[in-house]
């Protein structure tokens, strides 16, 4: 079947190379029949990367190790749900996720499209197409998912890293990867704007659901992130600064930017030059995010140049072109990009959202420059150097207070020009609000932490806004069609899905950003060793050891990992809170030189959180047990076994069973003193309900209005683009 | 548009020097070895030595070596207490900041230790 796959690839390949040729010839006057043929080579493309995945995929569920890259991230022991992950897991799998995701997006753009926007589609097919064909390149020519096993299939296979089975696994990787090939639709259709010289609102009107779409799915991808961080990772934080995850956070803030930018272009024609460079920003750092990832370029420049590798090459090269090409063309076209108004008032509503533009890219410039220091630094003065989370939290804090209470403001004030009565009388609600935040936060003893107690008051201004607009546009609606206030509420969102989404989501960037200030002010960290029935306290809180536990876990019958844990019960001022286990797995690993029983205690292991989270707390607990009082154990079972050769193989996997019980037991009944790490973090929860209310605003400003909203728009649309069509021609 | 510009302008020269005077240099344990200033914060990189992880207390010892180092020779002796990763064991790529402590041994911050990120470890293995 690896064949077949190959030949997948081949005949994809060809076809995108035909495809790019057929849609440049297309764009010319006349020449729609080939246009219309690279529309189909994409359709054709599409289907033939999803073979190849499907084959993939199969070949992953089957266990068919004659699949080099099934042989080394599955195993039979690997459990359903996670062979179907392990497609992904590796560095040709993850690139044949993107290229299928990629060429289903176009081929979804291009069929929504259709018959519109005809000199501006070609230009995008083509810069589509050559988006697919350097992956299928790469796929083809680096690395290869269908490479088989010189020799014959091995009978196991190395297993998926332990570290990955995580249900977010599944969801994780596609929703970044969704993110990063869903931000190519609107830079594919820019560039063809460029080109075309079509530069009005029509290819932004057909390309903003993407954009939504893109910053949904990175969101989406950067919430599990944290979430696996924080409960799986074992060390109780949900972010870190890591490139891998500035990577997906860059693409997002500049997508944050554009679909707030659209709206001024769309209402008013300014700032197109703004609107087409931020599309084109935010296509290009979704190339550098996988580029991140995938070349590990970060972690060693010196390796990158010396050892020649070639995907990192191939990256590079494709990043110059865009960059190059997309500055080339914009400058080429600056006059088309002039904005047809000017800000009138500083006190308008174009005016906030440009200034909070600014600083959404003011951060995208911060966590840049933060993440590629170490070749910044290495470039212009020889030494490496790399910057940690303090110097991030410096620049980032105060912008991001600056950007809730911007995002505050912005709605709130009308287009072109505020009066000034209007002003305070919207404003005079949010800012009671944030005052008594701020002394509510004072009261509560937070005073030793300005920032913190800033960011409260930003956020709670921004729900006050937010509140507000709620409040008065569903009451407005009851006294004019004399529905009940919530069905006024529901047909409101209904009618202005786009509005009051958008809302939601401020809404719920609020809630994250105190969850994220209060967790990071005001979190007790302690890492005692604890024996059983000792007692820690942490945050107010007493943690009893109560009693150790140890077991195996078995799948299939063979041992999956051995288990040593412990029980806890927390207590507050003597009353009991909760109880909390938390344990740690003992994968086996296939490394014989550990020795018979050694192998079972020496791979990767990984942490079980004992978690207990609330609304305004969380109480997080991880064990490292101390293995240390067994090392003799095993050496001498190892020794045993390792003389004990002639053994028949059931006898002898019978007897290992039973040493290693004994061991587990042992441990069990004398158990050493443990390392713990216990944190009592407040609001956390608020981060992952923030999180939610975005998302969830996310979807309602995406989905496509009811009908009659529908035609309002579509004629208001058209009015503008007969608008703007005029003005080019004249 | 001129405030904006200077504010950007601004901010790119806070940025710029601030990365500087805020960053620890990145070095290799081998480069360690061969000189550090004492007081200065360093950020290595580098593999945990094999059978080189004890613990004593709550304080962790262990070695780490260069990437591409054959042996142990110049491997640099680690005094850590804080938090681990779960993927932390022997030969695994860790990053860590570190200050020049007493003897030859350096100790480092509490809570540095970080991993690579496990989507690169199985990149690594095919490599």
């Amino acid at each position: 079947m690896a064949v077949v796959g190959r030949a997948c690839l081949i005949i994809a390949f060809a076809v995108t190379l035909y495809g790019i040729g057929a849609a440049i010839h297309g764009a010319r006057p006349g020449n729609r029949r080939f246009a219309e043929s690279a529309r189909r080579a994409v359709y054709a493309t599409a289907g033939l990367i999803t073979f190849a995945f499907v084959i993939l995929e199969i070949a992953f569920l089957r266990s068919d190790f004659s699949f080099a890259t099934v042989a080394t991230h599955s195993s039979t022991t690997t459990p359903l749900f996670y062979k179907a992950a392990a497609a992904w897991s590796s560095q040709e799998g993850s690139l044949l996720l993107w290229a299928f995701l990629l060429s289903v997006w176009s081929s979804v753009v291009l069929t929504i499209t259709r018959g519109r926007l005809r000199d501006v589609t070609p230009y995008a097919t083509a810069v589509l197409l050559g988006f697919a064909a350097f992956f299928i390149g790469l796929l083809l020519f680096s690395a290869s998912p269908f490479d088989t096993v010189a020799g014959g299939a091995p009978a196991e296979g190395t297993g998926l890293n332990p570290l990955l089975r995580h249900p977010s696994m599944m969801t994780h990787p596609i929703a970044l990867y969704s993110g990063y090939t869903l931000a190519a639709v609107p830079f594919a259709f820019a560039i063809g704007a460029l080109i075309a010289r079509r530069i009005d609102a029509e290819w932004i009107a057909a390309t903003r659901r993407f954009a939504l779409a893109s910053w949904l799915a990175l969101g989406i991808g950067l919430l599990l992130g944290a979430r696996w961080s924080y409960v799986e990772l074992g060390w109780g934080g949900y972010w870190a600064w890591d490139p891998v995850e500035n990577a997906a956070l860059l693409p997002w803030l500049t997508a944050t930017a554009l679909i707030h930018s659209v709206q001024i272009q769309e209402k008013r024609g300014m700032l197109k030059i703004w609107n087409v460079s931020l599309t084109l920003a935010t296509g290009t750092l979704a190339i550098v995010g996988t580029f991140l990832v995938r070349s590990g370029i970060l972690d060693s420049i010196h390796a990158f140049v010396e050892q020649g590798n070639t995907i990192a090459w191939a990256f590079t090269g494709l990043i110059a072109i865009i960059c190059a090409g997309s500055i080339g063309l914009v400058v080429s076209r600056r006059a088309l990009l002039a904005s047809e108004h000017r800000i009138e008032s500083l006190l308008s509503r174009e005016a906030v959202f440009l200034m909070n533009n600014l600083v959404l890219v003011a951060i995208t410039f911060v966590v840049f420059w933060g993440t590629f220091f170490p070749l910044i630094s290495e470039a212009l003065t020889g030494t490496k150097h790399a910057l940690g989370p303090p110097w991030f939290g410096k620049y980032i804090v105060p912008l991001s207070i600056i950007l809730a209470v911007l995002s505050g403001i912005g709605p709130l004030l009308s287009w072109r020009r505020a009066t000034a009565v209007n002003t305070r009388r919207n404003f005079v609600i949010p800012v009671g609000i944030a005052v008594a935040a701020v002394a509510v936060s004072l009261a509560l003893g937070s005073g030793h932490r300005p920032a913190a107690v800033l960011m409260f008051g930003a956020c709670a201004f921004l729900l006050g806004c937010v509140g507000q607009e709620f409040w008065r546009g569903a009451g407005a609606r009851k006294a004019m069609s004399g529905e009940s206030l919530p069905v006024a509420l529901v047909s409101m969102v209904r009618r202005n899905r786009r509005r009051y989404g958008g809302y939601l989501v401020h809404a719920g960037v609020a809630l994250l950003f105190v969850g994220i200030a209060a967790s990071s002010a005001f979190q007790h960290v302690t890492t005692p060793t604890l024996q059983v029935g000792q007692t820690t306290n942490v945050g107010g809180y007493a943690i009893h050891y109560d009693r150790p536990t140890a077991g195996i876990s078995t799948h299939d019958g063979r041992l999956e990992k051995i288990n040593l844990g412990s029980d806890l019960t927390v207590r507050k001022n003597g009353k009991f809170v909760t109880r909390l286990h938390t344990e740690r797995g003992y994968y086996p690993t296939d490394d014989a030189s550990l020795g018979v029983v050694g192998r079972y205690f020496e791979g990767e292991q990984t942490s079980e959180v004992g978690l207990k989270a609330g609304a305004a707390r969380d109480i997080w607990s991880v064990i490292s047990p101390d293995t240390d009082p067994l090392k003799n154990v095993i050496a001498q079972g190892d020794k045993v076994f390792g003389n004990a050769k002639n053994l028949p193989p059931q006898m002898g996997a019978a007897l290992l069973g039973q040493a290693i019980t004994g061991i587990v037991d042992r441990y069990k009944r004398n158990p050493p003193p443990a390392q713990f790490r216990f944190i009592v973090s407040p609001l956390v929860t608020w981060i992952w309900l923030g999180a939610l209310v975005i998302l969830f605003g996310g979807v309602i400003s995406i989905w496509p209005p009811p009908g009659g909203a529908t035609r309002r728009v579509r004629a208001a649309y058209m009015a503008r683009v007969g608008r703007e069509s005029a003005a080019t021609t004249q | 548009m001129g405030v904006a510009l200077s504010t950007a302008v601004l901010l790119a020269a806070a940025l710029v020097y601030t990365s500087f005077s805020a960053s620890s240099e990145a070095v290799r344990p081998s480069q360690l070895v061969s000189h550090a200033d004492p007081g200065r914060s360093y950020h290595l990189t580098g593999k945990v030595v094999d059978g080189s992880i004890h613990k004593a207390g709550g304080t962790m010892f262990f070695k780490v070596r260069d990437r591409d180092a054959k042996s142990a020779a110049r491997a640099v002796e680690i005094r850590y207490t804080g938090s681990v990763p779960d993927p932390f064991k022997d030969g695994r790529e860790v990053i860590v900041d570190v200050r020049k402590g007493s003897g030859s041994t350096f100790v480092g911050a509490p809570d540095s230790l970080i991993t690579k990120c496990p989507s690169k470890f199985s990149a690594k293995k095919q490599a």
